[in-house]
């Protein structure tokens, strides 16, 4: 029973142990004569562990008050060190948890790894995504004649007016059919899906809210199952509301109308605006679905060579669905911030080794007076830990500051839920290396006590040691080099923003207002009534004052990227369709005019461009070089849409494929002469573009003509054409903004650990520097010999720097827009500046150490 | 610290009970810890039980604080060499005397509110 004893004693503070074990032991002995084993047990228990517990806090208050005492006395160093901590902590917790959202999450649905999406695409299944989209009947096949799936829904886009509550809006939605829902594996929150056994037409006229435009627009009234609303005109009955976190395809679809496929819909296998989502059987892999649909594309290519010869499927995880490039983007970012917690780490250390050594000296003394090795490094420990907990503290209030931010950098093709929030295993990773880093560095001067250094310590003239110097050289060269790679990482994104937003996009942006006016069926199915929508418009706003031209057209360069149609050329051979690909849009008059896009050659069209006139076409110089080089092109035809046209105009290229891609020949056909054949809602005029001098605040007066054209018509979409160029850049610009900002406080970190380290050297070497000043040397030598040595350490840190930096750059080279990874003038520069921003950092300390006094600094100490 | 310092003395003031009740136990001599604990379970007729480990937290805490010092030399050859032992200091007496008088007060002034201990 004593051992027992003794064993639990070892719970005490070591300290207290020292003391008074002896004791104690004795005493419970005496205690405990006479008394039984289970007895004693149960009393050895109830006398050690409460009075352990209390000890041990009783110690920790008074490290605790210790340690408020010695930070408030160095305030400025514990400033710096929290603050150090919490941008590193912070920083991180941030960028991780945008990356760890957009890039790992799974989505909300269940067994998302199943899911996955298919459409049409290039003969050889190449490219990223959705290339193209699918027709009914190429869908059918696919879902008929494959066995690696459990199930497979389709869907199409389909916005519609909402009219009777309030203003008439506009709102996105998606038609899917009734087996969609079961393949993502969500059922409505409230009321019932599509109903999957019933004929088609049983649920035509039903329609599924989203949880949001149910609390907008219908108050979260749960009555609204089973009322009517006005869709384009028709009554549709709501069957049911999603929850809250369902979103599908994407964030903006906010209701979901039935997809119904009827026979005549599988006639024509080129009329192709169907995308699909299916679930894959368990047990088949992901690449054993991806050949079978290969295979089947095959087949079909055989088997209906004029419709289907070149035709593939794109076939693709719907959690892959991130552009390529905004995955680079984050983990770049990602990257960047792992180089900042190296950076405030090694910072966090050197200012810690900085204080260490006047520590060892009032730890040394301590110890000679008697204190145990064990209590100081203990109440070290409490210091170090107090430090990162408030560093950590701050971290989280840094990491909440930059959170929206980084939001912006989420991708909109994901069907996520609205915002990251803070990851806490991230945070509790970064925290957990400041802490180690606080903690390991921190508690040097006490580990080092009672070995003896401890007692050089307490001799006259103690120097720092060259271990320890060297130590802190090394870490400030860690930080010039992270400093460094994320400079030079900023410096070629920038570069790259730069050169596309330098990019001409074909058009004049000044002074444009554009809106939309989608027209719905069935009340704008006949085009006499769309034109006379139009013509009343347009004559409307041409009036206004301060308006120089009007005109509708199909779809806004970067905004419709695609609208591709094939063209022949009568008396060449038939090539195949595919490639002679170009962008079709349908315009009114003044369309060249309203956009800024310099006429070449011929006219513009005229209202007088009528159905009963001969059918005409401008086209972009693209178009004539390729079909007719060396020509003008005016006059030329060409067929497109099974429909012959004349061509009377040639206008300069437009970049309709966004500032970075190269677009198909543009091919623009009056509004007011569209084909025979029934068109998908790609091609009817709808957005509206307007050069005045008035910009936004003509919207009203906009507003009022198209009311009384039409008072059941919303306008949607409006901005000014400029902030559609600018949405080009804005991921772009946005990761930008963050990598400068870390990479500017890099830089910061990196000079302020610079200037702490020469001031510190100067300090611990007066002596050395009063014997040279003694000896005659001049206060510009030692100055500059301080200087040198701070731009030789950024030396140091700059070449690993550069070739850390070249790595990241090639990891990012689809990032780097006309810009090199390995540009010359990037890496020179940053490298020279760093080095500058050295020798500026040193400038203090060298004049410090010019104006050493050698007598007082040969007496000291 | 001069035992009469009457801040000193106040700034223990509210004595918690142990160290109290060990104060008085050393204020009739010196003695050691196991002997302490018999003194003050005697003398509160069983009612305060110290173990160990809360007299010697309370024994480091005290000398600590100047109310009671070890005694340097042993007792008598009869005794075990290895037990230590107190003695109470100046201080130590000046404060037990602080807190008897304020007991001594509050007693007063309870009685003066017509508060009279219930004799069972």
């Amino acid at each position: 029973m004593t051992a027992l004893y003794r064993t639990l004693l070892r719970m005490y503070p070591k300290s207290f142990r020292d003391d008074y074990a002896a004791e104690l032991t004795r005493t419970f002995e005496t205690k405990m004569r006479g008394r039984g084993t289970i007895a004693g047990m149960f009393a050895a228990l109830l006398d050690v562990v409460p009075n352990a517990i209390a000890a041990h806090w009783e110690i920790l208050c008074q490290d605790l008050a210790y340690t408020a005492r010695t930070l408030s006395r160095s305030r400025g160093f514990a400033l710096a060190a929290v603050l150090i901590t919490a941008l590193g902590v912070g920083a991180n917790t941030a960028t991780f948890s945008v990356a760890d959202f957009v890039l790992l999450r799974p989505l909300p649905f269940p067994e998302p790894d199943e899911l996955v999406r298919l459409c049409e695409g290039p003969r050889d299944g190449a490219g990223w995504g959705c290339m193209n989209e699918l027709s009914p009947a190429n869908y059918r096949d696919a879902v008929q004649q494959t066995t690696s799936f459990e199930r497979f829904g389709a869907f199409t886009g389909a916005s519609v007016n909402l009219v009777g509550a309030g203003e008439p809006l506009r709102i996105s939605g998606t038609r899917v059919t009734a087996q969609v829902l079961s393949v993502l594996g969500v059922a409505p929150a409230r009321g019932r899906a599509f109903d999957t056994t019933t004929s088609l037409d049983a649920d035509a006229s039903s329609v599924l809210l989203s949880h949001g435009l149910w609390q907008r627009q219908f108050g979260g009234d749960p009555g609204v199952i089973g009322q009517s609303l006005q869709l384009d005109g028709t009554p549709y009955t709501v069957i049911g509301v999603m929850p809250p976190r369902f979103r599908f395809p994407d964030e903006a679809t906010e209701l979901w109308l039935p997809l119904l496929l009827r026979e005549e819909d599988f006639g024509n296998r080129s009329n192709t605006y169907l995308q699909a989502v299916g679930r894959l059987r368990h047990g088949v892999t992901f690449e054993q679905a991806r050949t079978e649909i290969a295979r089947l594309a095959t087949r079909m290519q055989h088997e209906l060579p004029e419709t289907n010869a070149e035709t593939g499927f794109s076939f693709f995880r719907q959690k892959d669905f991130v552009f390529p490039r905004n995955r680079t983007m984050l983990i770049g970012l990602v990257g960047a911030s792992l180089c900042l917690l190296l950076l405030t780490c090694a910072n966090l250390a050197n200012l810690l080794l900085a204080r260490s050594a006047a520590r060892e000296r009032e730890l040394a003394v301590r110890a000679a007076l008697g204190a145990g090795r064990h209590r100081l490094v203990r109440q070290m420990l409490t210091e170090s830990i107090v430090l990162a907990l408030m560093g950590g503290v701050a971290g989280v209030g840094a990491a909440a500051v930059a959170m929206p931010m980084l939001s912006r950098l989420v991708p909109a093709t994901l069907p996520l839920a609205a915002q990251p929030t803070l990851d806490m295993r991230v945070f509790a990773i970064a925290a957990l290396l400041s802490v180690v880093t606080g903690i390991g560095f921190g508690l040097l001067p006490a580990l080092r006590v009672g070995r003896g250094a401890g007692f050089a310590a307490l001799r006259e003239g103690s120097r720092g040691g060259a271990r320890r110097q060297r130590l802190r050289t090394t870490l400030v060269a860690i930080e010039v080099a992270m400093s460094v790679t994320l400079l030079i990482s900023s410096g070629l994104l920038i570069r790259a923003v730069m050169r596309v937003q330098a990019v001409d996009p074909g058009f004049r942006t000044d002074n444009v207002l554009t809106m939309r006016t989608v027209l719905p069926s069935p009340k704008y199915d006949s085009a006499a009534m769309r034109e006379q929508f139009y013509d009343r418009v347009l004559t409307g706003v041409r009036a206004l004052p301060g308006v120089a031209s009007a005109a509708y057209t199909s779809g806004l360069p970067m905004v419709l990227t695609g609208g591709i149609a094939g063209v022949n050329i009568p008396g060449r051979p038939q090539v195949n369709r595919r490639l002679q690909n170009v962008g079709i849009r349908f315009v009114s008059s003044q369309f060249f005019d309203a956009m800024g896009i310099p006429l070449m050659r011929g006219r513009d069209f005229e209202d007088t461009d009528r159905r009963d006139r001969q059918r005409v076409a401008v086209v972009s110089k693209s178009f004539v070089d390729t079909y007719w080089p060396g020509e003008d092109g005016l006059g030329k035809t060409f067929e497109i849409r099974e429909q012959t046209r004349t061509i009377v105009g040639v206008v300069s290229e437009v970049k309709v494929r966004g500032l970075e891609r190269t677009p198909e020949p543009q091919v623009y056909i009056p509004a007011y002469q569209p084909p025979d054949i029934g068109l998908g809602g790609l091609y009817v005029p709808k957005d509206l573009v307007i050069r005045g001098s008035q910009e936004l605040s003509m919207v009203p007066a906009v507003r009022d003509i198209v009311r009384r054209v039409d008072a059941d018509q919303p306008l949607s979409s409006i901005r000014m054409l400029r902030d559609v160029v600018g949405d080009q850049t804005a991921d772009r610009r946005a990761q930008v903004r963050v990598l400068v900002a870390l990479s500017l406080l890099a830089l910061l970190l990196a000079g302020v650990g610079i200037h702490g380290l020469q001031t510190f050297t100067v300090a611990q070497r007066s002596r050395e520097i009063g014997v040279r000043l003694a000896l005659g040397a001049a206060p510009s030598t030692v100055a500059r010999i301080v200087v040198s040595e701070a731009a030789r350490m950024a030396i140091l840190g700059v070449i690993p720097g550069v070739i850390a930096a070249w790595f990241a750059a090639r990891a990012m080279g689809a990032l780097l827009f006309g810009v090199r990874p390995d540009d010359p003038v990037t890496f020179l520069t940053v490298a020279g500046v760093c080095v500058v921003v050295a020798i500026v950092s040193a400038l203090r300390p060298a004049m410090r150490a010019a104006r050493v006094d050698p007598i007082t600094a040969l007496r000291a100490e | 610290m001069a035992p009469s310092d009457p801040d000193a003395v106040s700034a223990l003031l509210p004595l918690p009970p142990a160290t109290f009740h060990i104060l008085l136990a050393l204020s009739v001599g010196e003695r050691h810890g196991y002997a302490v604990i018999q003194d003050i379970e005697t003398r509160t007729n069983g009612e305060l039980r110290l173990s160990a480990g809360t007299l010697y937290r309370s024994i480091a805490r005290m000398v600590e604080q100047g109310l009671i010092a070890e005694v340097a030399r042993r007792r008598s050859i009869a005794d075990d060499e290895r037990r230590r032992y107190y003695r109470i200091t100046a201080f130590g007496t000046a404060v037990a005397r602080a807190e008897m008088a304020r007991l001594a007060d509050l007693v007063r002034l309870a009685k003066a509110s017509g508060l009279t201990p219930r004799t069972t």
